[in-house]
């Protein structure tokens, strides 16, 4: 088994992301909300101010490295709680069949026919912004992925030799299900994961940009490019640098979930020839 | 075909009634109500005022008597009156729609145009240099926010260049559109790239082809012949799913380029807290995404005679 370059490439610069987010408060110069200095308003990049400042005369580079951990907190955890709902209901409703599939995928209908960017915006405009309204905004809307990808695995595994030898055996359903039949399906499921933690991201910043994620003047990327329009012809590098380290990470957890792809799931068909 | 039609706009019921239940149980359980949201801006309101705009608005009505109401005025195509402005939902919407139309069909355009192209040429040379550049190209489309791009390229093709009007709709021609439409049409370009090439790497393996190649069927009339058709079906997939849900991702890039599409409508309706006219926007976004659908559903039985949907 090779691990591909988009694997090491991908997987790097999540671990960048990462160890960024976790040194936040060593790694970053200045305070990124307190710091702010009228003076030093819109200075270019220099050795003092590595991405420049914004418009506040705050050090970008610092925002960033404390953007991170809004972004990948709000990406690691929502998406767990994705893919325990979705993998919940998909591998239960292609366990059990019945009333109870034909109800979840009423559900998954839904939830697919509502964009899901509208969808946590109208819970972020109910709940008022905020890290904790983001997780459960984002947390609650990109499930139907995760749901699909467990119920087809489970239709397709539950007549397998091993399954009905653990029924005769006298297993329940419930231990069937995450005995026998989860550890079956984690490759997919990591795939999707890891695929739509890019998508959490991608979100979250679309709704901080729109005013109703991480309110300023906390810094979280998309906030920040929120800010950015209005200076972008005399100061660019505020907009630069906030969404470099967005399609950065999320480029990184795309390439990681394709490069995972090939190895964890050979027959999808989006594999290298 | 007639059939098929009524079928699938049949399917389409449940789910719509589903929607429309979420979004009115949502709503209704909002915290902070439209007149709450007038208190916070430290004005103080007449008490006695208050009371018969609430009661003008239905809002001290039991829940589902309100919901039946609610219901009942959508079905007939009455998605209330704003709370901001008095007028009807479905006039504000009606303003709304055809630049958001526009916006969603111009950056779906742009997707087809190049990403379909771009996927058949890759899948017909894997591993070479131009199938490598294409999907590394098709990742990082993929990763990029649409916002950051559009601000990309705002600076640089308006404030640098000084080809291109930076925001706002103009006289709605054609200059305004371009650079909103490119941002918004990226991430639906690489994936239809991504998609199309799998497609045809998917028939380029099969027996029918292979059937092709073996009696002297020249490899130009494989391709045109067999593989496009064949691979057409999967993408068609995709361009349904992207077009349906487009207009609704448009929201942010609407917001930057002053767009005045329903995506703005939606985004200004949330900040003053005009919740009939949210409920109608998000109402629109998914009636949107079902037509196309439905319409995706149609065109298989068009476009591949093994489909049947009885």
């Amino acid at each position: 088994m090779r691990l591909g370059a988009n694997t090491w490439v991908g997987g790097g610069l999540f671990a960048v992301a990462l160890a960024v987010a976790v040194t936040a408060p060593w790694i970053a110069l200045t305070d990124p909300v307190m710091d702010a200095n009228l003076l030093n308003a819109e200075l270019p990049p220099s050795w003092e101010f590595p991405f420049g400042t914004d418009a506040q005369g705050r050090d970008i580079y610092s925002r960033v490295v404390w953007g991170a951990r809004i972004s990948l907190t709000v990406g690691v955890v929502s998406q767990i709680a994705n893919s325990i709902i979705g993998v919940s209901l998909g591998l239960s409703a292609g366990y059990w069949g019945g009333w109870w599939d034909d109800f979840v995928n009423g559900l998954t209908n839904v939830m697919l026919a509502i964009p899901s960017l509208i969808f946590a915006l109208a819970i972020m405009a109910i709940l008022g912004p905020g890290l904790v309204s983001l997780l459960i905004a984002l947390g609650l809307t990109n499930w139907s992925y995760s749901c699909r990808i467990a119920r087809a695995q489970a239709l397709s595994l539950k007549s397998q030799g091993y399954v009905q030898a653990a029924r005769i055996l006298g297993y329940g359903p419930l231990r069937i299900m995450f005995t026998q039949l989860l550890p079956n399906m984690l490759g997919p499921i990591i795939v999707i994961a890891t695929l739509g933690m890019g998508g959490t991201i991608l979100a979250e910043a679309a709704l901080s940009f729109l005013g109703l994620g991480i309110r300023p003047p906390f810094p979280s990327w998309g906030s920040m490019l929120s800010d950015a329009r209005d200076h972008i012809a005399a100061a660019p590098w505020i907009s630069i640098f906030p969404g470099l380290a967005i399609f950065l990470t999320v480029l990184g957890l795309n390439l990681l979930g394709d490069g995972l792809r090939d190895i964890l799931d050979p027959q999808s068909t989006t594999r290298r020839a | 075909m007639l059939l098929v039609l009524a079928r699938r706009v049949g399917n389409m019921v449940p789910t719509l009634a589903a929607v429309i239940a979420l979004i009115f149980v949502l709503f209704s359980v909002i915290p902070g109500s439209f007149m709450s949201g007038l208190g916070d801006d430290g004005r103080t309101m007449d008490p006695a005022v208050m009371e018969r705009m609430r009661k003008e608005m239905g809002l001290d009505d039991p829940l589902p008597e309100r919901f039946l109401k609610y219901a009942g005025a959508t079905l007939v195509g009455d998605l209330g009156t704003s709370f901001r402005t008095r007028e009807p939902v479905t006039k504000l919407i009606a303003g709304r729609l055809w630049p958001s139309l526009k916006l969603t069909m111009a950056a779906m355009l742009v997707a087809i145009a190049i990403g379909i192209p771009l996927g058949f040429v890759a899948a017909l040379r894997p591993g070479s240099m131009i199938d490598t550049a294409s999907m590394v190209g098709a990742v990082s489309g993929l990763s990029l926010p649409k916002f950051w791009l559009g601000l990309l390229l705002m600076y640089l093709f308006a404030l640098q260049l000084k080809w291109l009007p930076s925001f706002g709709y103009g006289d709605g021609g054609l200059t305004h559109l371009i650079l909103p439409a490119v941002a918004l049409g990226v991430s639906p370009l690489a994936l239809l790239a991504r998609t199309t090439r799998a497609a045809v790497l998917d028939v380029l393996n099969a027996d029918f082809v292979r059937t092709a190649r073996s009696k002297g069927m020249s490899e130009r009339r494989v391709v045109t012949w067999h593989v496009m058709r064949n691979a057409l079906v999967l993408v068609i997939t995709t361009v349904g799913l992207q077009f349906g849900s487009l207009m609704g991702q448009a929201v942010v890039v609407e917001k930057l380029f002053s767009w005045p599409g329903l995506g703005s409508l939606l985004v200004d309706s949330v900040f003053q807290r005009d919740i009939p006219a949210v409920q109608g926007c998000i109402l629109v976004f998914v009636l949107f995404f079902l037509v196309i659908n439905t319409l995706v559903d149609l065109a298989y039985v068009a476009i591949d005679p093994r489909i049947r949907y009885g």
